[in-house]
């Protein structure tokens, strides 16, 4: 527990505030927490960071609970396991996952924490992890696919004073970096966030001097209050007593063995709910162990059933005690130390098709189809011409799925903030030419809303190196809804120098490309929305013209006839739809693509790859 | 040939000022604005204000205008169909966009997929290829580009666009393609992302350089009809338009590069802010311009608007240096609204435009207004002196009634509160562009203007710690003072990616003297002598590795004495300034640019009558209004009649025709010899 020092002494008291304050105080707080994210951008300096926007920020009260953020407080965790002091002017570092309750999930996150003082007194509490594109360890992006616990995956920071009031922990940070293959990366990218979190503790500072601590705060709790309020009214509104469940897959665990289920359960007790992730599969062997922080899981529950209610809404803790959340202990969900975590990814994405299709069965207006749950890596490393080290890391897009909204975007990504890297970028400072940057036409599931397209993306390698790999379903579908069919499932494969295939598994490590080695990185789209005949076959024929969809795709999944200038053939274009309808079995709610069995008859003819093994547990 | 005229046109009202270059004189003039063909209404203005003035069209010299003719056609959504012709493999550069999602986790749930701006079947490939080092990797295959091109000219695109991986680099294919795209369809306007914006990033220079062609079309028919029409009118006028960073441009280059004025309008309010600020002794200032449906601010240093080099209109984001305006959906005609499900008091983006408007205008309007609630308040008197229109009081009452009852507090409470909260919302602006950039606002002086600006910017000032608060005369026709009273301006960059170590001071100094004559001999083409021609640079400057670019002013005499280190220096600073920190990392350039400005006439603003220091003679009459939750009798000022010296003890009104300032209580306003207001609060003044 940890031991907060003030130098003030006198409680804060709580008064009365009023609801313009509290909306004016919530404005601030969405500002200063956007603040944070600009400082970061402009600051850091791995493209993971700085172009991508692999980060996650929060401003918290002082008790800990978050007030504006979008990943949920963890800091009532790390005060409960941490045994020093805390004081003015400290600044927290960790990347252990096991020290803070999974609030970060793997080493490469490293987590600031900072606490907010004012007039000697803690008011609130800043914090932020981005991701580090190197922590050391067995392979260059410290995330080794064939990794049986946490020592083989980098540097683990315990929590420490990064700085002790006010002064930097030189020393300790140096040891930090000794371990690391990009220092001046991870230094610079610490930097950032550091800066990220005083900027929010200036403008905290500035609220309470403008409104007094004691409003302030007592905004906060108004806040807190307000987000339970809220919540309170949709659960009870919204979620049944009777149990509704979900399941879905990581393909495999990068060492040969899947699919691993991810099965959740929701019901409500009173005006509680309560997400059970009984029948989640062991924990695994492999790194694919995603510890979830039951508090995160709240926040994104919490998210997705307020999204469309009042989108302006600042995200906080206030809802917490509405919702519990049951992990079982040793599972993929919650493995026990020293558990390999550094692939984690997956899991973390495919936890958000789990909740869209929790959320959806009973609700309509939530159930989108199976997204682009995931941010899939590619690690490239060497030596160029000069001699000097190369490492980059990568993270892919792909098919936002077809919505009740509309089309799902092509090519783009489910994390908040998230861009690409300008392929111009790329070639400028890495050896690589990039010789193909478009989505696959047809990847996008069809139906009534369009599932996004995924994207290929085909690397020229300039210079031999080696590269990493992680993604995931290449062997379950982006499933469809409500009549929409799957998308189509992502692949990698390597056009050597000397113009042969090769196929390579979803999750790799040290893979050693040649000079002109051309890897194609192909992510997969998202899942349709409603019955694809029912799509205006006008809106097909466009986007055939457009190059978003092939002609054999207009006809197989639209049953859409076109004619050789690309306009509709209305006559045929009815007959094939009846075709169609007759001939198809009846629509369910989701479309899977075929049982695990028949994937697996499938896989090697479909993917070039063997089936993964299906896991046992002991 | 001794008059110069300012034109602004905006949504409702074409504004103009004549200025008299002998004496200094001005006339000011608005005539109803006309969407369809905004010339009609310059035209129509110019002969009003000439008439009005006693002068002939042709003793017109130099006309300045601001215009939102490209703003708008991106807004409308009518701009021209682009064909866009990019490298084989990147056919989706604007379909992708980045992959960006914007708002938080599970925003994707609710963001509606946009349309690309040049549309994806009028989008070809073009087979070539250079590297990120100006090699050609892959020559240009010109029999299936001339193949292709086909595509564009049946779906019969109206301008191309060409953007070429690498281009910034090399541009010698996209050279090649305009030369093959105008002998196959002859007279097409093309645009070139080598020439628009050689900066490297491929989305962004693409996107901007589609914006630029999409503009395109509409903005020179418009200039070109239009210069033909004052010609014709006046003889030998020189025509010229505002730029998006506060300069003037000839009618050939904003015709063939119309993205260099999208901002044009804003920029126009800046200038003018500027202008009648710096009469009034004032350099450092902050811009409030609060119309009907929006805020635009600013930051101005030293006499300087800060620029940059991001525009946003609409939802796009644009590459091209501007005033560095920013713009929140705040405005008189803001809507508020209770979600029930929260029970927080919202204000806008929501707006009820025009039409219906504020429910007070009484055109059908029934949701409450930022307006509403400034008349339920008693700030906007009901029978406005001069004013056109009448306000419809009980309508305003109704409205905020609604927002009072699902907030379950009093109907001032309520309207109160719809105040606190659009004024936070401006306050959130005005930070952005002063203490997120590292600037105290309290060293800044906040100029008003815009129909709604004077009622809320004493409230601000107050928020910002801002004195004084600068209310112009005429605030709705400052726009039209900028334009007057700016000068030409060129500017040319290139990027040149370069680790000091890898560069030389020499280096630098010659590529920064290229850009410079580039940028001079576009000011010479309209007819600037050498000598009034004033030549600043620009390097943009990251610590190598890191992805955003801060711009430090330089000059090459010192550069040459101290070497690229001293302009090093300058960027520490200003990166410890913006962001706390600096790194002891290598610098690296980004991009170089020179920015040429024509000598400018000087105009100074005319002068008000000095008076006795009290403004009895401008009193109409009192009036009750609410503030703080208490009553207090406002006096009303017809602001016509203030004279210089006049002092204005809050709270208190001041009407004039197009627009309403409030001094709050504990605030008092001076006049000053120009007929600014000057704002301060009480515990300023002098005993």
């Amino acid at each position: 527990m940890a031991q907060i020092i003030q130098s003030n002494t006198t409680p804060i008291d709580k008064v009365e505030v009023d609801t313009i304050t509290v909306d004016i105080v919530e404005n601030a707080l969405r500002n200063a927490r956007y603040e944070m994210d600009a400082v970061l951008f402009r600051t850091a300096m791995s493209p993971g960071i700085r172009e991508q926007h692999d980060e996650f920020p929060l401003i918290a009260n002082p008790e800990g609970k978050m007030v504006v953020g979008q990943f949920g407080s963890f800091i009532g965790g790390f005060l409960d396991n941490y045994s020093g002091t805390v004081e003015e002017g400290d600044v927290f570092l960790t990347s252990d996952p096991y020290s803070c309750d999974g609030a970060i999930s793997h080493a490469n996150d490293w987590l600031v924490l900072m606490p907010i003082y004012f007039d000697g007194r803690i008011v609130g509490w800043a914090a932020m992890f981005g991701h580090m594109t190197d922590v050391g360890g067995k392979v260059p992006g410290s995330l080794p696919t064939d990794a049986e616990s946490i020592h083989e995956e980098g540097v683990i920071v315990p929590p420490i004073k990064l700085y002790n009031k006010g002064v930097l922990n030189d020393e300790t940070l140096r040891l930090i970096l000794n371990q690391v293959r990009m220092p001046q990366w991870n230094r610079s990218d610490l930097n950032a966030i550091v800066a990220a979190c005083r900027t929010a503790g200036r403008r905290v500072a500035e609220l309470c001097s403008r409104f007094g601590a004691s409003t302030y705060l007592s905004v906060l709790d108004a806040l807190l209050e307000r987000n339970y309020r809220a919540m309170e009214q949709l659960i009870a509104t919204t979620i049944s007593e009777d149990p509704i469940s979900f399941t879905d897959y990581i393909d495999d665990d990068g060492m040969g063995y899947g699919p691993y289920k991810i099965s959740c359960t929701m019901w409500r007790e009173n005006n509680k709910v309560v997400l059970d992730f009984k029948g989640t599969d062991s924990q695994s062997l492999g790194p694919i162990n995603f510890y979830l922080n039951e508090n995160m899981f709240k926040m994104f529950f919490g998210i997705y059933m307020i999204m469309v209610f009042d989108p302006q809404i600042l995200w906080n803790d206030g809802f917490y005690p509405l919702v519990e959340v049951r992990i079982p202990e040793r599972s993929l969900l919650k493995p026990a130390y020293p558990a390999a975590l550094s692939c984690r990814t997956h899991a973390l994405g495919r936890i958000f098709d789990v909740l869209g299709g929790l959320l959806g069965q009973r609700q309509p207006e939530f159930l989108n189809a199976a997204g682009f749950s995931s941010s899939p890596h590619l690690m490239y490393s060497g030596r160029n011409s000069k001699g000097e080290w190369f490492q980059l890391y990568q993270i892919g897009f792909g098919g936002i799925p077809g919505r009740p909204f509309g089309d799902g975007p092509d090519g783009h990504s489910l994390w908040p903030s998230f861009t690409n890297v300008p392929n111009e970028f790329l070639e400028a400072y890495f050896p690589l030419l990039i010789e193909r940057y478009e989505t696959v036409p047809d990847s996008g599931g069809a139906g009534f809303f369009r599932g996004g397209n995924g994207i290929d993306i085909a690397y020229r390698f300039l210079e031999p190196g080696e590269i990493s790999i992680h993604d995931d379903r290449w062997f379950t579908y982006p499933w469809g809804v409500n009549g929409g069919l799957p998308g189509k499932r992502s692949t990698k494969y390597l056009i050597k120098k000397d113009g042969t295939k090769k196929t390579l598994p979803s999750k790799c490590d040290r893979v050693h490309v040649e000079k002109d080695d051309v890897l194609h990185y192909v992510t997969w789209g998202g899942g349709g929305w409603g019955d694809p005949l029912t799509r205006s076959p006008e809106l097909v024929a466009l986007e055939v013209k457009r190059g978003l969809v092939t002609k054999e795709g207009a006809y197989q999944n639209y049953g859409v006839v076109l004619t050789d200038d690309l306009s509709v053939d209305e006559a045929r274009t009815e007959a094939r739809r009846e075709e169609i309808r007759s001939s198809r079995s009846e629509i369910g709610v989701f479309n899977f693509g075929g049982t695990l069995e028949e994937l697996r008859a499938r896989c090697e003819a479909e993917t070039g790859l063997k089936p993964p093994l299906t896991p046992t547990f002991i | 040939m001794r008059y110069r005229l300012g034109v602004d046109v905006g949504g409702t009202f074409t504004d103009l000022l004549l200025i008299d270059q002998q004496t200094n004189q001005t006339v000011r003039d608005k005539v109803p604005s006309t969407p369809h063909d905004p010339s009609i209404a310059v035209i129509n203005g110019l002969e009003r204000v000439c008439a009005k003035a006693n002068i002939s069209p042709k003793d017109i010299a130099h006309l300045m205008h601001g215009t939102t003719v490209a703003t708008n056609a991106v807004l409308e959504g009518k701009g021209a169909r682009v064909g866009l012709i990019v490298t084989a493999g990147f056919r989706q550069i604007l379909q992708v966009a980045r992959s960006y999602v914007p708002g938080g986790l599970a925003g994707w749930i609710v963001w509606p997929k946009p349309e690309p701006l040049a549309k994806l079947e009028d989008t070809i490939e073009a087979s070539e290829r250079v590297n990120a080092f100006g090699d050609v990797v892959q020559p240009l295959d010109e029999h299936r580009l001339i193949e292709d091109l086909k595509t564009l000219k049946t779906n019969e695109v109206e301008a191309i666009t060409i953007s070429l991986i690498n281009s910034f680099a090399n541009d010698v294919h996209e050279r090649r393609i305009a030369e093959i795209v105008a002998d196959v369809i002859p007279e097409i306007p093309i645009s070139l992302s080598s020439k628009i914006l050689p900066e490297i990033k491929e989305y962004e220079r693409t996107l901007t350089t589609v914006a630029n062609s999409y503009v395109r079309p509409s903005a020179s028919r418009y200039l070109q009809r239009l210069d033909h029409q004052l010609k014709a009118l006046t003889g030998e006028l020189q025509f010229h338009i505002l730029r998006s960073d506060g300069g003037l441009m000839g009618v050939d280059i904003a015709s063939s590069a119309p993205v260099s004025m999208l901002m044009s309008g804003p920029a126009g309010g800046v200038s003018g802010a500027l202008w009648i600020a710096s009469q009034a002794g004032y350099k450092d200032l902050l811009t409030l311009d609060m119309g009907g449906t929006s805020t635009d601010v600013a930051l101005v240093q030293g006499g300087k608007p800060s620029i940059g080099r991001e525009t946003t209109v609409g939802d796009l984001t644009i590459r091209s240096s501007s005033v560095d305006v920013r713009t929140v959906g705040a405005g008189g005609g803001s809507i508020a609204h209770v979600p029930e499900l929260t029970k927080a008091l919202r204000v806008g983006p929501q707006s009820a435009g025009a039409v219906p408007g504020p429910a007070a205008y009484g055109k059908g309007g029934t949701e409450a207004t930022v307006t509403d609630a400034n008349v339920v308040l008693g700030y906007l008197p009901t029978s406005l002196l001069g004013g056109e229109m009448k306000l419809d009081s009980k309508a305003a009452f109704e409205a905020v009634g609604k927002i009072a009852e699902a907030l379950s507090v009093d109907v001032y409470s309520a309207a109160e509160g719809i105040i606190d909260i659009v004024n936070e919302n401006m306050f959130g602006a005005l930070r952005l562009v002063s203490v997120q950039q590292g600037y105290d606002p309290r060293d800044y002086a906040l100029v008003a203007f815009g129909g709604a600006g004077p009622l809320h910017a004493n409230a601000l000032g107050a928020l910002m710690g801002s004195w004084p608060v600068i209310v112009p005369p005429s605030p709705g026709v400052l726009c039209a003072y900028g334009d007057a009273t700016t000068n030409l301006k060129a500017e040319s960059s290139k990027t040149f990616i370069r680790q000091f170590p890898d560069t030389s001071k020499e280096e630098v100094i010659l590529q920064l003297r290229d850009l410079a004559e580039t940028a001079r001999s576009e000011l010479q083409s309209e007819g600037v002598r050498d000598e009034e021609i004033v030549q600043s640079f620009e390097i943009d400057l990251r610590y190598h590795g890191q992805g955003f670019e801060v711009t430090v002013p330089v000059k090459i005499e010192e550069i040459d004495k101290n070497g690229l280190e001293v302009v090093g220096e300058v960027f520490d600073k200003e990166h410890e300034r913006m962001f706390t920190f600096a790194l002891d990392s290598v610098h690296e350039i980004v991009n170089l640019r020179a920015v040429v400005t024509a000598t400018q006439n000087t105009v100074e603003a005319p002068r008000l009558n000095p008076g006795d220091g009290d403004p009895v003679q401008a009193e109409r009459f009192e009036s009750e209004i609410r503030y703080g939750g208490k009553i207090y009798n406002a006096k009303v000022y017809d602001r016509s009649l203030l004279e210089s010296g006049d002092i204005i003890d809050g709270p208190a009104i001041l009407t004039e025709m197009d627009s309403t300032t409030l001094i709050i209580p504990e605030h008092f306003g001076t006049v000053d010899n120009f007929g600014n207001v000057l704002i301060r609060p009480n515990t300023q003044r002098e005993a």
